[in-house]
């Protein structure tokens, strides 16, 4: 008989690696972004040379979490490959389709506030978690 | 398309968990795919079948469409 006990763990465990290193460089991201924000703000007074370096790093750390999250994809299994990437194409056009529409919303003077993309990052991730969560469910 | 899966896993004495360790995938999947919600991809089916020493065909039953024999003819 084939001895098939405890021969995934190390998967399991690449994929809680993956899901860390995915975290962090996301965090690092956001912090980065921050920093360009009010750093130029309230540290180096908009000097260019400051700015320019906080950007290009805040863009290599975008890369780099983008890279994590290839990784990450790569090693799921093929099911949750698929939720993932079912959810990551309803988010894909809902963040488009919403978007566009939430977009058009002042100049049709149907709301008196600027969209701003801040909004269109929040539905994209609320829509996210629940297409994921949808997906889990389909197939528990 | 229906399997035999939980037979064939029940005949060895394994868990749904054994039968995920063996394959290299989650328990969810290998639990989607036992009970049909899942279809598995050609690579991981003959994975499947290798694993009980029997064709694919012999795991995997295909659900036919019985097609209607009084339909129209174009």
């Amino acid at each position: 008989m084939i001895d098939i006990k405890n021969s995934d763990t190390i998967g399991t465990e690449q994929n809680n690696t993956n899901i860390s290193h995915l975290a962090l460089w996301t965090l690092a991201w956001l912090a980065s972004l921050a920093l360009l924000r009010f750093g130029s703000e309230y540290i180096w007074n908009y000097h260019p040379g400051y700015s320019i370096s906080v950007l290009i790093t805040h863009l290599a750390l975008g890369l780099a979490m983008i890279m994590a999250n290839v990784k990450h994809l790569s090693n799921l299994d093929e099911l949750q490959r698929k939720i993932t990437m079912d959810a990551m194409g309803m988010t894909l056009g809902v963040g488009l389709i919403v978007g566009i529409a939430f977009e058009q919303l002042e100049d049709i003077k149907l709301i008196s506030f600027e969209p701003e993309i801040s909004h269109l990052v929040m539905l994209m991730a609320v829509t996210y978690i629940i297409t994921i969560f949808i997906g889990s469910r389909k197939y528990k | 398309m229906k399997n035999r899966l939980k037979v064939l896993r029940a005949e060895r004495d394994w868990t749904q968990a054994d039968l995920a360790n063996a394959l290299a995938v989650s328990r969810q999947t290998a639990n989607a795919i036992e009970k049909g919600k899942f279809d598995p991809s050609l690579p991981l089916a003959l994975k499947i079948a290798r694993l009980f020493n029997l064709a694919v065909e012999e795991v995997f039953i295909e659900e036919l469409i019985v097609e209607d024999s009084h339909s129209t003819d174009i």
